[in-house]
C-alpha cells in the first residue's frame, strides 16, 4: 500500500490478540445487533428446523425434538463483515453435522433460510466438519430475539452474515445461488481471514 | 428476493475533502471528491479506511448523506463516538485537502429513489438521520412530490442534526413533513414531542397502513427495535420496514 492517512496513528496494536483478529477488524467488547428488518416472533410451538431440496428424504424437527438432540457447548471468535470481532463467545446448540446423519445427498451448497425471509448461502463444506451448529444459548441464556432467538446458524469461521439469525432450515442445493446479502453485492462465501467482504474480493 | 445483483468489483477510491462543516458539537460533515466515483443510491453506504505509517489500517462503515446528484461528490456525516479509533480522526483531524480512502457504494436493500415512490416514511435515532437526508435531498433535487414524513428523535434541539436545512425542506409546501422528538431537554416554548418514539406518537404521526407506506427506520438498536415492532404490530407488512442499526459502539 502506499497511501497513508495523514496524522493516523490507530489504537495501539493489540499483541495479546495477535493472530485472533482479521485483517480489517477491530476487537468490540459489546455485541452489536444488525439486520434488515424488524425482528421475527416466532412461538416455539410453531418452530421447526427442516431439511429440503437436493436431499433423499426431507427431515424436520419440532422444537422439542430438536431440544433432544446431542448439544454442545462452543466457544468461537465471530467476524461481522461491518467490521467488529468479538472473541470466546460461548453458545450452546447442535452441530450441523448432527442433523445432516444419515442424509443422502448430492448437494454441495446450502441455502440456509428463516423467519422474515432472510437467506444466506454457503458451501456444504463449510457447514460440515464440526464447524457450525444450531445454536439456541449464548452466554448461558436463552439466546435473545434481536440476537437471532430461539434459534440461529452459528458458523464462525465465515462472516457473521452467514450465522443467518431465526434460522428455520437448510435447503440442500447442486449449485450455489445468491441469499439476501449476497444479492446485494456481499461475497457469495465471506471468508474473514481473506477479507472476502464484498463481489470480486 | 427483491433487488437487482450486484456483482461488480469494488475499488478503494482516493477521495480528497474540499470541505468539513461542523453540524452539531458532535458531528460534522466532510464533502469529498472522489475521482471515478460510480455513483450511489439514497441510503447506501461507503467503506472507509485509514492507514498509519506500519501499515496498520482500520475501516468503518459510513452512510451517504448528500444526494446522489451531488456526484462526484459525496458528503459523509461523521458523529464522533469519544472512544473510537475512527471517528475522532475524521471529526477533529482531517481538514480540506487531506486525502480519505473508502469504496462504495455498498448496500443495495436500505435506499429509496423517488421511482420507487410512497409514502414514505422515515424514522431517525440520533445521527441515523444520516442515510434518510440522503434521502431526502435526493426527494427535493427530484422536485418529487411524494407524500413524506420523518420522525426524528434527539436528545436535544442541539443534536438535531440538518435542523435549518430540514425546516428549509418543510417549507416547500412540497408533501414532505417532519417530527421532531427531543428525548433529554426542551427549548423554551417546545411544541414538539418530548419522549422515545412510542407506538402512541406513531400512529398520531405515521401514515396508516393501509396506504401502505414504505416505512425506513436507522438508529440505534432499541429505538429500531421499538420503532419497527409497533408499526408491525399498527398493520404494516414487515416486508415494507426495513432498517439499519447503529450500535452503540463502533467508532
Amino acid at each position: 500500500m502506499s497511501f497513508v492517512s495523514r496524522a493516523f496513528h490507530g489504537r495501539p496494536r493489540q499483541q495479546d490478540n495477535a493472530g485472533r483478529i482479521p485483517p480489517g477488524q477491530y476487537l468490540e467488547k459489546g455485541f452489536p445487533v444488525l439486520s434488515a428488518g424488524p425482528t421475527p416472533r416466532t412461538q416455539l410451538d410453531k418452530w421447526t428446523f427442516s431439511l429440503i431440496g437436493e436431499v433423499d428424504k426431507l427431515k424436520n424437527w419440532t422444537w422439542q425434538e430438536f431440544q433432544k438432540l446431542p448439544s454442545e457447548t462452543i466457544t468461537q471468535d465471530i467476524h461481522c463483515v461491518t467490521g467488529w470481532s468479538k472473541l470466546d463467545t460461548v453458545w450452546e446448540g447442535v452441530s450441523v453435522d448432527t442433523l445432516l446423519e444419515g442424509i443422502d445427498t448430492s448437494a454441495e451448497y446450502v441455502m440456509a433460510f428463516s423467519d422474515g425471509g432472510y437467506t444466506t448461502n454457503l458451501p456444504l463444506e463449510d457447514l460440515t466438519g464440526g464447524k457450525a451448529w444450531i445454536v439456541f444459548n449464548y452466554d448461558g441464556a436463552p439466546l435473545e430475539k434481536e440476537h437471532g432467538g430461539p434459534a440461529r446458524l452459528l458458523v464462525p469461521h465465515l462472516y457473521f452474515w452467514k450465522s443467518a439469525k431465526w434460522v428455520r432450515g437448510f435447503q440442500l442445493m447442486d449449485k450455489d445461488e445468491p441469499g439476501f446479502w449476497e444479492t446485494y453485492g456481499y461475497h457469495m462465501r465471506g471468508d474473514p481471514w481473506l477479507e472476502q467482504r464484498y463481489s470480486g474480493d | 428476493m427483491a433487488g437487482a445483483a450486484l456483482q461488480r468489483r469494488l475499488t478503494w477510491h482516493l477521495s480528497r475533502v474540499v470541505k468539513a462543516t461542523r453540524e452539531t458539537q458532535r458531528t460534522k460533515t466532510l464533502a469529498l471528491e472522489v475521482p471515478d466515483w460510480p455513483g450511489h443510491t439514497a441510503g447506501q453506504h461507503v467503506d472507509v479506511r485509514l492507514t498509519a505509517p506500519d501499515g496498520y489500517q482500520a475501516r468503518r462503515s459510513y452512510s451517504i448523506a448528500s444526494a446522489p446528484e451531488d456526484a462526484p461528490q459525496v458528503a459523509l456525516t461523521v458523529e464522533r463516538i469519544d472512544d473510537g479509533e475512527v471517528s475522532p480522526y475524521l471529526v477533529d483531524e482531517l481538514e480540506p485537502g487531506d486525502q480519505l480512502e473508502l469504496r462504495g457504494t455498498v448496500g443495495g436493500y436500505f435506499i429509496w429513489s423517488a421511482s420507487v415512490g410512497g409514502p414514505l416514511l422515515l424514522v431517525a435515532g440520533g445521527s441515523g438521520i444520516c442515510p434518510l437526508m440522503a434521502m431526502l435531498r435526493h426527494r427535493a433535487r427530484q422536485a418529487s412530490t411524494i407524500p413524506t414524513r420523518l420522525v426524528y428523535s434527539a436528545r436535544s434541539l442541539d443534536d438535531v442534526i440538518f435542523y435549518k436545512e430540514l425546516e428549509s425542506l418543510a417549507s416547500r409546501g412540497d408533501g414532505f413533513e417532519v417530527f421532531y422528538t427531543l428525548t433529554r431537554s426542551q427549548p423554551a416554548g417546545w411544541t414538539g414531542f418530548s419522549r422515545r418514539i412510542d407506538r402512541e406518537m406513531l400512529a398520531e404521526v405515521a401514515f396508516a397502513p393501509s396506504l401502505q407506506p414504505l416505512c425506513m427506520v436507522c438508529g440505534p438498536t432499541p429505538l429500531v427495535e421499538a420503532v419497527a415492532e409497533s408499526l408491525v404490530e399498527q398493520g404494516h407488512a414487515a416486508a415494507l420496514v426495513k432498517t439499519e442499526r447503529f450500535g452503540p459502539t463502533g467508532g
